[in-house]
């Protein structure tokens, strides 16, 4: 897999709450510049509004990369979100259907896994979160 | 460096003994690179100033010190806002401050002093910077004014209307956030009190994605009218904000959902006891 596109990849602050309309925008255009169909890139610009979300409000703001892939034919859109909050201490809990250590119903991570093709977490106790996906177009 | 040491720095020199005429040449490049898009009386206050807070800068970076370059910036934003706010284009903008370059090329070209060339060459790119941190300032400015609209925008697209008798829809459109759900929903509730209706339509079609949080709050205030002995339909979810919506395992509950508008006014008619019929074709 290697990161292609005439369009390099784009690097966004997420410091605000429009900071996440912001990343969702270029997680939607970059869905569109490689064909994504329209439910795909319904899925994947919704998986970047959890993740870019939990940047904010858990991981205290962080930074997101959008950028094309291109695998033999197919293309696609990666996503990535970093920050160097608290962590995640307990990720089989974090990744459980429902459970959120605030009043938020708890979907974000399960189901923004579920809306794509790579879901990659990496996090430590104290040293931060990042999580990567990609959508692929089919 | 000693007190009684030569005036080494000749630029700075330079600059002291030359301000009004300096400034008077950078007003009138300006004012020509601007084609009269400014008069040399607005700019001349500004250059002034911003000419007053450079020469010590310039003194302060040929001696080899780092440089406060804290008040040119803050008078170049406050230049720089003004222009946005006047609509010139961040070239103009930045064209204001290279045309000093200009002026000051133009007064040491014939003086062949190494010493004095590397003080120019460092003005140079002193002023480069400062050109570039307008562009930076336009960017900055720019986004605020949009910032500003959107939330301008914010409180005028969110139109609740009421559609029948006890019966009221909110169309939502575009990209939801959190800022714009929760203004759209406290509306909401209060026109149902306002207009003593029983029931509401929340239509998404023009919806581009449901997340969690825009899902709360649609949870949230179905619940919250349905307390208020309302009765909330969602309209307009579309295939692909349905599957999301599968997919990332959010439920509805016992929330009404219809396909579209017309199937969600249809519905909320019959609760409120009224018939729409077709009428029959006239038979021959
Ligand atoms: N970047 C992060 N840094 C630290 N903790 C995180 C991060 N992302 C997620 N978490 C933790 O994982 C939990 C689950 O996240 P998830 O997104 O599934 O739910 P939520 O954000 O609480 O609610 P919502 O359903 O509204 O997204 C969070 O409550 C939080 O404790
Ligand atoms: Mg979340």
């Amino acid at each position: 897999m290697t990161t292609a596109g005439s369009a390099g990849p784009e690097e966004l602050r997420i410091a605000a709450d429009e900071d996440v309309v912001r990343v969702r925008q270029a997680v939607r255009n970059c869905a569109q510049r490689v064909r994504l169909s329209l439910v795909d890139q319904t899925k994947v610009v919704t998986a970047a509004s959890e993740l870019a979300r939990n940047t904010l409000i858990h991981g205290g703001g962080g930074l997101a990369r959008v950028e094309e892939v291109v695998d033999g034919r197919r293309r696609g859109v990666r996503a990535s979100f970093h920050d160097e909050g608290p962590g995640i201490p307990d990720l089989t809990l974090a990744l459980a259907d429902g459970w959120s250590s605030g009043s938020g119903l708890g979907l974000g991570l399960s189901g923004s896994r579920r809306l794509v093709d790579v879901f990659e977490l990496d996090t430590e106790p104290g040293g931060g979160t990042t999580v990567t996906v990609v959508k692929w177009t089919r | 460096m000693t007190a009684d040491a030569e005036p080494v720095h000749r630029l700075a020199g330079l600059l002291r003994a030359n301000g009004d005429t300096l400034v008077r040449r950078w007003v009138d490049t300006a004012v020509e690179e601007l084609r009269g898009r400014s008069t040399g009386q607005e700019l001349e206050r500004d250059f002034r100033e911003f000419y007053t807070a450079l020469t010590p800068v310039v003194e302060e970076t040929a001696r080899g010190g780092a440089a406060d370059l804290g008040e040119l910036k803050s008078l170049l934003e406050e230049y720089s806002r003004t222009r946005v706010k006047q609509g010139f284009t961040p070239s103009e903008t930045a064209v204001s401050v290279f045309s000093l370059k200009r002026v000051v090329f133009e007064l040491t070209e014939s003086d062949d002093d190494p010493k004095l060339f590397r003080e120019v060459l460092a003005f140079s790119s002193l002023l480069d910077g400062l050109g570039l941190f307008t562009f930076e300032i336009y960017a900055r400015a720019r986004e605020e004014i949009i910032n500003e609209q959107s939330e301008q925008l914010l409180e005028l697209t969110t139109p609740v209307v009421k559609i029948w008798e006890g019966v009221l829809a909110v169309p939502l459109v575009g990209t939801l956030d959190s800022a714009r759900t929760q203004v759209v929903m406290e509306k909401l509730l209060e026109a149902l009190i306002e207009t003593g209706s029983d029931q509401a339509i929340i239509d998404i079609t023009g919806v581009l994605a449901v997340d969690t949080q825009v899902a709360q709050h649609l949870l949230k205030t179905v619940v919250a009218a349905r307390l208020m002995g309302a009765e909330c339909v969602v309209s307009g979810i579309r295939p692909q904000i349905a599957q999301t919506i599968v997919a990332l395992g959010i439920e509805f509950g016992d929330i009404v959902t219809k396909a579209s508008l017309a199937d969600a006014l249809r519905h909320a008619l019959r609760r409120e006891g009224v018939d729409v019929v077709r009428q029959a074709g006239r038979t021959g």
